[in-house]
């Protein structure tokens, strides 16, 4: 509840470590809702930690929103640790994937215009591309608006992932550093190796 | 060793200490209750609704510091449990509620007394279990109950598919319960402690503020001490009744929207504000932004999530009640020992005579009448014939509010009621709880015509039981709470709220065995009091008091507590409150 003296709301990102048991999802999507908050992006994968999933949510308050919902996730049994990485260095990556209309006369330009974002094509069809994008939210933003004239079909996105950078690395007892890490196979972690 | 599911669960209830369990049979807890026909050592104690399980868990909770335990069938049993886990949520009530469940091949499927049961419980509960595996089922028994107890306390619920309760599987008891997504704090920062000590020993007007946390942490003894110590005015939620007691000089009793007036003026004008082990509901606060608008705020508290939630807090400490009130104490003598300004010392003075002009001005008060029973009298002429060392359990509504406000509480842990939800029906059910754990004491439950309807099936219960309940009807034959709202704030559109004389509670309370008296003059109150008293059966006293009594102070909702109406209202009362008004 604002009180009034709290900042403008902004978009935070949260970064939350779960037992990975049975309905914690439910759990967490759950405390959402009850507590009328607004998710605006959510994603979820395991660790290298096999117990342990990681959760990225995307939600946007004022600090006294956000201080409550950090303290009611932190406040359900199966949450291990909650950090909001937004005020911390981290770097943060979305997937896409985008069918866009394919024309004769837009073609060309809507490969340039993959090529410039470093998207990938991945499917084509004599009427439409499938790109495949990842980056941060203005770059993916970017992207989609220079695709639209040509009539974007349908749009399909990961929600956020977020990584604390350099030495500080997120949830060390959890992730013990002699496991090897397992290459992930898991497309939303895809964003990482942009 | 090996054991059936269900024999395993009665095992390890055994192991935790449990003596109690309040449940109904059905199909899906039957290999349960084939287990109980002859194990030794757990008395179950046979309910007439599950919801009355629940809220007789929650009575024995509170009443002996204990998990309070209830056992219930698949579906339409566990939905109906609900309300008494939600009531438990929300007064932080230790319970672990067990529920059956159709067999594990089977869920998902829409079973016979299928339901999603812990899809259902899981925003109702401070955790819930589905037992996927009969191994699992002593560990899970352990960590219900370590969550249920620990930290803030809460209801915990755990879901028994039948073919668990079947199947052999290896006890396993972990005689430690570890969890590593789960570490409350008890001890408070000592920083922040001493912060703490600091403002209150230079405030010049400061209140405690006290809540049901400091009796679900048996912290009245330093409670006690902190407030002699410092001679700290001190003010309790609706929870917190008998964590001080109502006697003591420094007791102002009850705040917030029943509150008394000189509660909620001192925490109006304080300049320090000392919450222990209460959150700031909506109906203490009154409006949040005219509520203690100069007070530095200090706020313990078990669960950071309270903390900083409606109010914004000065000094934050998160710990257990009892641990931090120790350390404080300890940490006032320290700074005792240097001067106190002058200035201090006067603005104290002050400060306490100031009280003492608000006690003087609006004590709480009602018209006497020779001729008909006001219910105030009602609870003065209880606390003066048990001498406040009955349990005492009520229903929701005005009843409740007058026994808030009239009961001289003494002792903690011997005070049951519907705080955070509000639950009509909460009364009888509790007060079987709190019998049950102590045979022998007096347990009286102050109800009202209408929340006593809601569970009154539960005299049969009371009577097969043994369970010699006395319970006083506050009979305004109606819904007084609303007929009060509508008469303050809906201009006296009456609607919805008459429960005109039936059912004859006498009759009810004897066709289930009870004993049922009534009375209409106030000169019978006191001589049918005692006679209930001596009665060593369950009781219904069947009093008929004045429909048009309304409960005051009161604070129209979404007002300021300095807003209060003190005596029955004149139209322009009514008006000024209809405009302060923002939701029931
Ligand atoms: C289960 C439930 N339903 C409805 C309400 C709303 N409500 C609050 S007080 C009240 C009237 C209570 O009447 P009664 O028990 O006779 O007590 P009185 O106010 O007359 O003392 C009602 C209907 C509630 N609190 N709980």
């Amino acid at each position: 509840m604002s009180n009034g003296n709290g900042v403008e709301p902004r978009k935070h990102t949260i970064a939350i470590l779960v037992e990975n048991k049975f309905g914690v999802l439910s759990r967490v999507a759950g405390l959402f809702s009850a507590r009328g908050y607004n998710i605006e992006s959510l994603s979820v994968g395991e660790t290298l930690d096999p117990t342990v999933s990681r959760m990225t949510i995307v939600v946007r308050g004022d600090e006294f929103v956000i201080e409550q919902v950090m303290k009611q996730l932190h406040k359900l049994i199966d949450v291990v640790k909650v950090s909001d990485l937004t005020d911390d260095s981290h770097v943060q990556r979305e997937l896409v994937l985008i069918r866009v209309n394919a024309e004769p006369q837009h073609r060309n330009e809507i490969l340039r215009t993959a090529d410039i974002f470093r998207a990938k094509v991945i499917d084509v069809t004599p009427s439409s591309f499938v790109l495949e994008a990842t980056g941060d939210e203005g770059k993916l933003e970017a992207l989609i608006e220079l695709l639209r004239p040509m009539g974007i079909q349908e749009i399909v996105r990961t929600g956020k992932v977020a990584i604390a950078r350099g030495p500080k690395t997120r949830a060390r007892k959890t992730e013990p550093a002699q496991k090897r890490p397992r290459v992930p196979d898991d497309p939303r972690v895809v964003g990482f190796a942009d | 060793m090996k054991m059936s599911g269900a024999r395993m669960l009665l095992e390890c209830l055994k192991r935790e200490g449990v003596d109690t369990i309040f449940g109904l049979p059905g199909g899906a807890v039957l290999p349960i209750y084939d287990v109980l026909y002859d194990f030794e050592g757990l008395r179950h104690i046979l309910v007439r609704q599950e919801a009355a399980a629940g809220h007789a868990a929650e009575g024995y909770s509170r009443t002996t510091g204990k998990v309070g335990v209830c056992l219930v069938t698949s579906g339409p049993a566990a939905t109906n449990l609900v309300t008494a886990l939600q009531d438990a949520l929300m007064d932080s009530i230790p319970i672990v509620a067990f529920t059956g469940q159709v067999p594990t091949h089977l869920i998902g499927n829409d079973a016979f007394q299928e339901a999603d049961n812990v899809g259902i419980t899981r925003p109702a509960t401070k955790h819930n279990f589905l037992v996927k595996d009969g191994k699992d089922l002593g560990p899970i028994i352990r960590e219900a109950f370590h969550l249920a107890s620990t930290g803030r306390p809460g209801p915990v619920h755990v879901d028994l598919p039948k073919d668990i309760l079947v199947k052999e599987a290896e006890l396993i008891w972990p005689e430690r319960v570890h969890m590593r997504s789960y570490n409350p704090n008890y001890d408070g920062h000592p920083g922040q402690i001493k912060k703490a000590a600091r403002s209150i020993v230079r405030a010049k007007r400061p209140v405690l503020y006290v809540g049901g946390g400091v009796i679900s942490s048996d912290a009245h003894a330093e409670l006690l001490e902190l407030a002699e110590l410092t001679q700290i005015p001190v003010t309790t939620t609706l929870m917190g009744l008998g964590a001080f007691p109502s006697a003591h000089p420094l007791s102002l009793e009850m705040l917030g929207m029943h509150g008394t007036y000189y509660a909620n003026m001192a925490v109006h004008h304080s300049d320090v504000l000392l919450a222990i082990g209460a959150r700031f509901d909506d109906r203490v606060t009154g409006r949040v932004d005219a509520f203690a608008p100069s007070a530095e705020i200090v706020h313990v508290d078990i669960d950071p999530s309270s903390i900083s939630k409606n109010i914004k807090v000065d000094v934050p400490i998160v710990g257990d009640c009892r641990r931090v009130l120790r350390a404080l104490v300890e940490a006032v003598r320290e700074e005792l020992h240097a001067e106190v300004p002058q200035a201090v010392r006067e603005g104290r003075k002050q400060w306490q005579a100031q009280i003492a002009e608000w006690r003087e001005k609006f004590p709480l008060r009602y018209d006497w009448t020779d001729d008909v029973i006001k219910p105030q009298y009602v609870v003065q002429e209880v606390s003066r014939l048990t001498g406040g060392e009955a349990f005492m359990v009520t229903g929701v509504g005005q009843h409740q509010m007058w026994a808030a406000q009239y009961y001289r509480f003494k002792h903690p842990r011997m005070w049951c009621t519907s705080g955070g939800l509000g639950t009509m029906g909460y009364g009888l059910p509790t007060a079987m709880g709190v019998q049950a754990a102590h045979p022998g004491r007096l347990v009286v439950n102050v109800d009202g015509d209408g929340s006593f309807a809601m569970n009154s099936q539960e005299l049969a219960t009371c009577f097969t039981e043994h369970l010699p309940v006395k319970t006083v009807i506050m009979n305004n034959n109606g819904h007084g709470m609303v007929r009060q709202w509508q008469r303050i704030i809906y201009k006296e559109r009456y609607c919805a709220i008459d429960l005109p004389g039936i059912p004859d509670w006498v009759k009810l309370a004897e066709a289930y065995g009870c004993v049922g008296l009534r009375v209409t003059r106030p000169s019978e109150v006191g001589p049918a009091i005692e006679k209930m008293l001596a009665t060593p059966a369950p009781v219904v006293l069947d009093v008929i008091v004045d429909k048009d009594e309304c409960v005051f102070p009161m604070v129209p909702a979404g007002g300021a507590n300095t807003d209060m109406i003190l005596v029955a209202p004149t139209r322009e009362v009514r008006e000024k409150a209809a405009k302060s008004q923002t939701g029931f």
